[in-house]
């Protein structure tokens, strides 16, 4: 009994410490092997140095200032010194009358943008399509992309050139038919409408490419096999031009609603003004006034936060949405 | 009788169709040459008539061209414009290109969690108030860097260049590896010659946006001495009295109007020249990003 007991206790010592020389030399292996790996790779890894520096400066740097959301943060003390004050900025806007006015404008301008825009760009996509003259539909495509390019300080100019009660071409018209002049952009009433119509002017064109590709993906005999049925050019569009651009149609849906909080900052930033506030004024905006102009940096973090957190979900959701609804994600 | 009524329906339908892309086109057009008309305007005209649409071309006026053309305010500013957008976008693409090769080489250990760290701050970004701590904490405030330096990597411009260089020949880059080329001298020699397209996509979008920067700029450039052509833009066009930003001469023949609308049609200028030469590289980029959906 002794010696089986000795000699199980010695075999358990032996077998610990084989087990242990064994993940000493297997670690040193690995060790060296990572060595290797990393040494074999060095070239790719101080290629990626500067982006690396990149992102850490300018991403994360941010997303670690970020928490001054939850302090009340004091320039002198800087963002780690600065005192905790939990969600107390965050309930200070939720409890705010600014809350549901900016959540309500943001929300209602992204969605008048999606449900008014989007029509017209499959429309204008299936128009290019369609034309029997070629080159009016490419002389249609360079001009109606050009303005998507053009920055929104150059559609405020192009704007007061057409809506300026002065000197605006709408309302030179409205005044030779015995009108009186409208202050568009400064109207409540009107601000809306200039900001959706200036957006759909702009991005239309741009908005039809994608629809192209997936018009031109669309296998022709199914236009011919149709035609020779008997169905009618609007029958052809509605049973096989739309159908075969549905699923186009779907993500970009799923993806503008996973951004619907971004109304447009900058294009809100370039034309509103103190009268149109009640209609135009949006979270980023907001943000903007509160952090950079009224130095509340922590209350406008926090509202940035807000917006990032519930962006962040929505995004997941449109994407999860789009993965099951096409097969793929955008972000995999 | 059915080809009849079949042409009829093709005729009607081709009626329909061309007549939406000749409105769209005039629709869009009609803004754009009322920017031009408005600036080529001379004051005595104004003082008459309504202007409209048509200016006879005897009548025009390059008066507001020559004085801004002239004016040092202008020309700082456009220079100050053309500073951005050519060392932002150099800046961009020695940050964008190798980082997207480093990450198209599959067998790169670490490469699942350097995406993974670029794709995070494109889901959840900090906002505006924290990336401004951070411009204003490394000294950049009143520097070209401010406005060059926080978008220095275009997330989506660095994965449709990584997916590009991930369909390149394999072989090509290999043959070069055993020939002793590092990573450095293959991209410089083998791959970048093959990227052309893929680089003037991803320049040009840069460049456009280093272009229209007026955002960060007005976060970041309080001196006048440093701010592009879109801030003078903005100026010219908000202030109640022009001769804040740009002396305006009370006794020229353009009128204040003209003065605004020719600010406008010479900053989209370069956009409208050279966008049409190149338009294939921008429609391309868009759609190598559709394709990934």
């Amino acid at each position: 009994m002794r010696r089986i007991f000795t000699g199980g206790g010695t075999m358990i010592g032996i077998s610990k410490l084989k087990n242990f020389i064994g993940v000493q030399v297997s670690r040193n292996q690995q060790l060296s092997y990572l060595g290797r790996t990393l040494y074999k790779y060095r070239w790719l890894y101080i290629m990626m140095l500067p982006g690396i520096a990149y992102f850490i400066l300018f991403r994360y740097l941010p997303l670690w200032n970020a928490q001054i959301a939850f302090k009340d943060f004091k320039p002198l003390l800087g963002v780690w010194e600065s005192p905790w004050a939990g969600f107390k900025h965050f309930t200070t806007f939720f409890n705010s009358f600014y809350f549901t006015q900016l959540i309500g404008n943001t929300v209602i301008i992204s969605l008048l943008k999606l449900v008014l825009g989007m029509p017209m760009a499959i429309i204008l996509a299936i128009c290019i399509y369609e034309t029997a003259f070629k080159r009016l539909a490419r002389f249609v495509q360079t001009i109606s992309y050009l303005p998507h390019f053009l920055s929104w300080v150059i559609m405020f100019g192009i704007l007061l050139v057409m809506l300026s009660p002065s000197e605006g071409l709408v309302n030179e018209a409205i005044k030779a038919s015995g009108g009186q002049p409208i202050a568009f952009l400064y109207s409540p009433e009107w601000f809306r409408a200039v900001v959706i119509g200036s957006d759909i002017w702009k991005d239309t064109g741009w908005g039809t490419i994608l629809y192209l590709a997936a018009l031109m993906a669309i296998d022709p005999t199914l236009f011919e096999a149709a035609a020779v049925d008997g169905a009618s050019r609007m029958q052809r569009i509605w049973h096989i031009s739309l159908p075969g651009i549905l699923s186009t149609i779907v993500v970009v849906t799923l993806l503008r609603l996973g951004n619907i909080l971004d109304a447009g900052f900058t294009q809100i930033f370039m034309l509103y003004s103190l009268p149109v506030y009640s209609v135009g004024d949006i979270l980023d905006t907001w943000v903007y006034r509160q952090g950079i102009l009224e130095f509340q940096f922590s209350l406008a973090t926090a509202v940035g936060f807000f917006k990032g957190v519930i962006g962040l979900a929505l995004v997941l959701t449109a994407n999860r949405l789009t993965k099951q609804f096409a097969g793929s994600g955008i972000y995999s | 009788m059915r080809t009849l009524t079949k042409s009829w329906d093709d005729i009607f339908f081709q009626f329909l169709v061309n007549s939406f892309l000749v409105v769209l086109l005039v629709a869009i057009l009609i803004p754009m040459w009322r920017v031009f008309v408005q600036s080529v305007t001379p004051l005595h005209y104004i003082d008459t008539k309504t202007l409209g649409l048509w200016l006879d071309p005897r009548m025009w006026s390059f008066e507001a061209y020559k004085q801004l053309l002239s004016h040092p305010a202008f020309v700082r500013a456009t220079t100050n414009s053309l500073i951005i957008t050519l060392g932002g976008t150099a800046v961009n693409m020695a940050l964008t290109v190798p980082f997207a090769y480093a990450l198209s080489n599959p067998d790169l250990p670490g490469r699942k969690f350097f995406i993974t760290m670029a794709l995070i701050p494109f889901l959840f970004s900090a906002g505006l108030i924290p990336t401004y701590l951070v411009v204003q904490k490394l000294d950049l405030i009143d520097t070209y860097w401010a406005v060059i330096l926080p978008g220095g990597i275009g997330i989506y411009n660095m994965l449709i260049m990584k997916s590009f260089f991930e369909g390149l020949p394999e072989e090509l880059k290999e043959a070069a590896r055993l020939d002793g080329a590092n990573e450095v001298q293959v991209l410089w020699h083998v791959v970048l010659p093959l990227s052309k397209p893929i680089l003037l996509t991803v320049g040009l979008w840069y460049a456009v946006g280093h272009w229209n920067e007026f955002f960060n700029a007005i976060l970041y450039l309080n001196d006048s001495d440093l701010q592009p052509l879109t801030i003078l833009l903005r100026n010219i066009l908000l202030a109640a009295n022009i001769n804040e930003y740009v002396e305006y001469d009370a006794f020229s023949s353009a009128p204040v109007s003209a003065f605004r609308a020719a600010s406008v049609f010479l900053t989209m200028l370069p956009i409208i020249i050279i966008y049409p030469r190149v338009q294939q590289y921008f429609t391309k980029g868009t759609l190598l990003g559709g394709v990934k959906q």
